[in-house]
């Protein structure tokens, strides 16, 4: 299960703060929960912030513009159902847009991240929105869930993206699902 | 049964202290500039008006705290505080 980018309710009280409640996520919960695969992007992650299926939440860009960029990014975590097709380390450019994405969590939650391994992804170079420890990406424990800011879907084929480097996303859940 | 007051409460939404608040970072740096001096700092909330069918009462007021910790303050991030107008 993918949750998109995009604007969900208009992002309206906070990002993702409604669509939390839209109908199909009392499911989706219970179904990440048990162990279903969900990758929730951009406006997905704050979704599953929202719906505290990952700790933490997204805030406004600390620069308060829109960010629009081609990012570089290091996968940290390559264990998650997710990110299996990387190596740990990895390097990666990845476009990244968005408003709300600077990743805050309380000193406690972000020290169990760190020391847990569960921050997926970091920002190289620039962080672009403020995000705590350049976090760009979250899991949870059982690693089924994560939640990434940038966009691999906008990544995946060179006429439309900077790189093909967001393919593993998509090539890791395929690949597990297949040898299920 | 229209006529009797109708029964408003207030629900006040902050960003936790320890948050980085830029919206109210950009409000303040603006005030010199228009003139204003002696703020030291500016943090920017929301407030929120619930207009009841019934009365304000004790009831009333634990449902408007569950609305405001369900819904409209997100507790990893924000306090609320909620009282009748």
């Amino acid at each position: 299960m993918v949750l998109p980018g995009g604007f969900s309710y208009g992002d309206y009280l906070r990002a993702g703060a409604i669509a939390r409640f839209a109908p199909i996520m009392t499911e989706l919960v219970a179904a990440a929960r048990g162990g279903l695969p969900v990758l929730g992007i951009c406006n997905g992650f704050q979704v599953l912030c929202e719906s505290h299926l990952l700790p933490g939440a997204l805030l406004p860009n600390a620069g308060l513009h829109f960010v629009c960029r081609d990012q570089r990014l290091r996968v940290d975590n390559a264990d998650t159902a997710w990110t299996a097709e990387y190596r740990s380390g990895q390097e990666v450019v990845i476009p990244i847009k968005n408003a709300d994405g600077r990743y805050v969590a309380d000193d406690d939650t972000i020290a169990e991240l760190e020391s847990s391994g569960r921050i997926v992804a970091r920002y190289l170079d620039v962080n672009p929105n403020g995000s705590q420890n350049d976090i760009a990406g979250i899991t949870n424990e059982a690693g089924n869930v994560v939640g990434l800011m940038p966009h691999p879907e906008h990544a995946v084929e060179s006429l439309t993206g900077p790189s093909a480097d967001g393919l593993g996303f998509f090539t890791s859940i395929v690949k597990r699902l297949v040898n299920a | 049964m229209r006529g009797a007051a109708v029964a408003r409460v207030v629900v006040d939404v902050m960003l936790k202290p320890e948050i980085l608040d830029p919206q109210g970072q950009a409000i303040a740096r603006k005030l010199p500039q228009l003139g204003f001096e002696g703020v030291a700092a500016v943090r920017q909330g929301k407030r929120f008006e619930l207009e009841l069918d019934g009365p304000a009462d004790e009831a009333a007021l634990a449902e408007v705290r569950k609305i405001a910790e369900t819904l409209l303050a997100n507790p990893v991030i924000e306090t609320f505080e909620v009282h009748a107008l």
